[in-house]
């Protein structure tokens, strides 16, 4: 038996098991459902649009999050990992910051920007910062120092060290970043939408469940791991598509 | 006598610069903290085209002097001076080969991109740049790795990519850190003389580190020797043997054996 068989042995029983369970009426149909109406549902919610609204919408905020958490993680990350003096003096106030829960900044960022796509996107953007952060700060450190010693020998302006020599030597160590991130990322945006946010597939869901349709939430929840499981595939295979040493010289 | 003795390729070169070496060490020492001084009261002179080698054992401080010369330190006492100005900082007119080619060469380009390198600092343009790069490929014998990326390289053929792109910045002066010392006895011997040679042909000034002593002879107009704890001046000594030195030859000459002769039981002497 080929080794992709037996990884759908288990789902499959399960889902045969809990068809069977419901329809013999052993599992309460209110609060599990039943995986025909879950596929009913998931055709349904495919054909009128509203899960590819939802999975757009937050989606759009998990990337917009992630794009200024990259931004600015990278940025003050070569700052920081350069400059010895600079980390120091900022290590304090990150140390104080980091452990703050992301989700704890849904108050705050509903009061700066009230609901929508800004709200997501900012405690997205807080929750990925971090790891981004130091995976920058780790990836200049790892630097062979040689390098930076031709960039000077040779004269180079900042902006051409950083496009020629501290970019491509920390690109590989970036990539790892963000592979993190990316995954923070979905995570943070659906808890921002179940605990208030009304947008995408954290708000459908819960709204499926306020109105009793556990049909639609559990379509929507396998959606979600799908799309999560997709998402990772996708950016596993960027980072391993990425030319070879481009990280750590040989 | 400097003037008198100065080589010097550029015939519009005034009279001042004739007489003006072209690396001039005064009184330098370094000393990191309250620790043994790395190097003591060195000074000397490099004439401009001379080929000058700093032998000596490990410990007695020739790579500290040999990265102040490029700029990347700064001594804690006395002072190096380049053509008459105080090195302060790393310049594109004092090229460095160092040593450990395999951290030197940017992995993620190739060997045509890292030669590249130096001319892009240097401000060269596209189409000048790539048939610099040709030439340049063609001199250290490159041209069928361009494509390459340092690891496909033996280490020879990556220290010859340093080497290359060291000259690709037309520096004044080439600094080379035990460029040889990593690599086997037949391939030393084969960039010896072709080093030898392109000092020649380019008219450089060239300082050399190396621990052996051989190498310092063959290759030196001039031979430092460098006692170590503190690192100081033993011995400088000239060599005359006439160029272009070819590796069996020279090393049977008379005054190779007598200075290898004069200047081996320095070394050993600690």
């Amino acid at each position: 038996m080929p080794g992709w068989i037996k990884g759908w042995v288990l789902p499959v029983l399960l889902l045969i098991g809990w068809e069977a369970g419901s329809q013999a009426g052993w599992l309460p149909l209110d609060s599990t459902s039943r995986p025909s109406l879950v596929y009913q549902a998931a055709l349904d919610g495919l054909k009128d649009g509203s899960i590819l609204q939802a999975t757009w919408q937050t989606l759009e905020a998990a990337m917009l999050g992630l794009a200024f958490a990259t931004v600015a993680g990278v940025a003050i990350g070569i700052m920081l990992g350069l400059s010895a003096r600079m980390e120091s003096a900022t290590r304090p106030t990150l140390d104080g910051l980091r452990p703050i829960p992301s989700v704890a900044l849904i108050p705050l960022a509903l009061m700066l920007f009230g609901f929508g796509l800004m709200l997501e996107a900012t405690v997205v953007a807080f929750a990925c910062f971090w790891p981004i952060l130091l995976l920058t700060i780790a990836a200049v450190h790892g630097i062979e120092p040689r390098l930076l010693e031709v960039a000077r020998t040779l004269e180079l302006g900042a902006l051409e060290r950083l496009r020629k020599i501290i970019l491509p030597a920390t690109l590989g160590r970036l990539m790892i970043g963000l592979r993190l991130a990316v995954a923070i990322s979905l995570v943070v945006a659906v808890t921002v939408e179940v605990v208030i946010n009304p947008r995408g597939l954290g708000s459908t869901m819960m709204a499926a469940q306020q109105s009793l349709r556990s049909d639609v939430m559990y379509a929507q929840l396998i959606w979600l791991g799908l799309v999560g499981w997709l998402l990772n595939a996708l950016t596993h295979r960027a980072v391993r598509a990425w030319p070879g040493g481009a990280g750590a010289p040989a | 006598m400097k003037a008198a003795l100065a080589i010097v390729h550029d015939a519009a070169a005034t009279g001042s610069e004739r007489a003006q070496p072209a690396v001039r060490v005064l009184d330098v020492s370094m000393q990191y903290g309250s620790a043994a001084p790395v190097l003591s009261s060195v000074s000397f002179d490099v004439k401009q085209g001379a080929f000058l080698c700093v032998v000596g054992p490990s410990g007695c401080g020739k790579t500290t002097l040999l990265r102040m010369l490029a700029g990347l330190i700064q001594p804690t006492g006395g002072a190096v001076e380049f053509f008459g100005s105080p090195v302060l900082e790393p310049s594109r007119d004092r090229a460095i080969v160092f040593q450990d080619y395999t951290k030197a060469l940017l992995p993620w380009r190739t060997v045509a991109g890292n030669v590249s390198l130096s001319l892009e600092a240097c401000g060269v343009a596209e189409p000048e740049r790539q048939s610099r790069i040709g030439q340049l490929l063609a001199t250290m014998g490159l041209a069928h790795a361009a494509d390459r990326y340092p690891h496909q390289l033996s280490g020879g053929m990556q220290q010859r990519v340093q080497i290359a792109r060291c000259l690709a910045q037309k520096p004044r002066l080439l600094l080379m850190d035990e460029p040889f010392g990593a690599l086997d006895a037949i391939t030393r011997q084969g960039l010896q003389e072709e080093v030898a040679r392109l000092a020649v042909e380019s008219g450089t000034t060239v300082v050399f580190i190396t621990h052996d002593l051989e190498e310092a002879i063959f290759l030196g107009d001039t031979v430092i020797v460098l006692a170590a704890n503190p690192g100081r001046i033993a011995e400088q000594i000239d060599v005359d043997i006439p160029r272009p030195r070819a590796q069996l030859e020279a090393r049977e000459n008379p005054q190779f054996l007598s200075t290898r002769h004069r200047l081996f039981g320095l070394l050993q002497g600690h």
